[in-house]
């Protein structure tokens, strides 16, 4: 899994790629809280357009990401999910709490 | 939905495929696995092959590889508190109709490790309402197979999961008749 870090108006983009399971949720995990919690960045963008596979470890992750964000005040907002990601979100009932937009563009009109 | 739990034997209620009648079965592939987080994508990559080759649909063969992709994770995690190293066998069998009863093609896919005991009681995945992280794993086994069934046996967990083939639209319709 690789994960970019870019700068976005208002907040910061993390571009992340390949799968997010086990072996590698703790380091989305990490680069989520950093931002969240130490940076203090009012909007993350998560761009999981590349992500191939996400278990319940990597939603955890996202689930502690945005509780995180409540906490701040800030905001946690996921864009470019594939069918297997949603399919996901869908069956953790999750989808709702999050905020989810189709493409970048939304995402940072939001 | 949901499988219903009923002991630690989980089944879904199907028209076919159920009763008596047990189907034949032949061997696909089978691993001996250590218990490495970076070993979940071979295994992810050898289960969606073995589910193409059975011809179960895309949704399908996601919904499989997610069910044994998060009974290992709980393998590694729970029976072997996230130690690597550990021993983990996997074996992945064609299940095919026999000539005297009337059960469903489709995959059974075992899984045997040396950790901890499982206690079936505590199988609980978190009710779906709650936003906390954790608890998904295994509602996401329960929702995506058909059966699902632990037990202990010589000092081994082992974790039974089967998925039936969904009839065809043709087959499903010329059954009807």
């Amino acid at each position: 899994m690789q994960i970019v870090v870019r700068l976005a108006i208002g907040g910061t983009i993390l571009d992340i790629a390949g799968d997010i399971d086990l072996a590698h949720s703790p380091a989305m995990r990490k680069a989520l809280l950093l931002e969240i919690k130490e940076k203090k960045t009012p909007k993350v963008f998560l761009n999981l357009e590349k992500v191939r596979y996400i278990d319940s470890s990597g939603i955890a992750s996202l689930v502690e990401g945005l509780k995180a964000s409540r906490d701040q005040g800030s905001r946690l907002i996921l864009y470019g999910l594939s069918k297997t990601v949603r399919e996901v979100m869908e069956l953790s009932r999750l989808q709702k709490i999050f905020e989810i937009h189709d493409s970048e563009a939304q995402a940072l009109d939001s | 939905m949901g499988v219903p739990v009923r002991g630690v034997r989980v089944t879904k209620n199907r028209s076919k495929g159920r009763g008596k009648a047990q189907p034949k079965s032949e061997m696909l592939v089978k691993l001996e696995l250590q218990s490495n987080p970076e070993a979940l994508c071979l295994v992810r990559a050898t289960i969606e092959r073995a589910a193409e080759v059975l011809h179960f649909r895309d949704t399908e063969a996601r919904a499989i590889v997610r069910s044994v992709d998060e009974a290992l994770a709980n393998v590694i995690r729970h029976a072997y508190g996230g130690r690597a190293g550990h021993p983990i066998e996997m074996s992945c069998r064609k299940l095919q109709p026999g000539p005297q009863n009337s059960a469903q093609d489709g995959i059974e896919i075992l899984l045997k490790d040396s950790g901890v005991p499982v206690k079936p009681s505590t199988l609980k995945g978190r009710p779906l309402g709650e936003v906390r992280p954790g608890g998904l794993g295994l509602h996401f086994i329960r929702q995506s197979m058909d059966e699902v069934e632990f037990s202990r046996k010589k000092g081994k967990n082992l974790l039974r999961m089967v998925k039936y083939l969904s009839p065809t639209p043709l087959a499903a319709a010329s059954e009807g008749e």
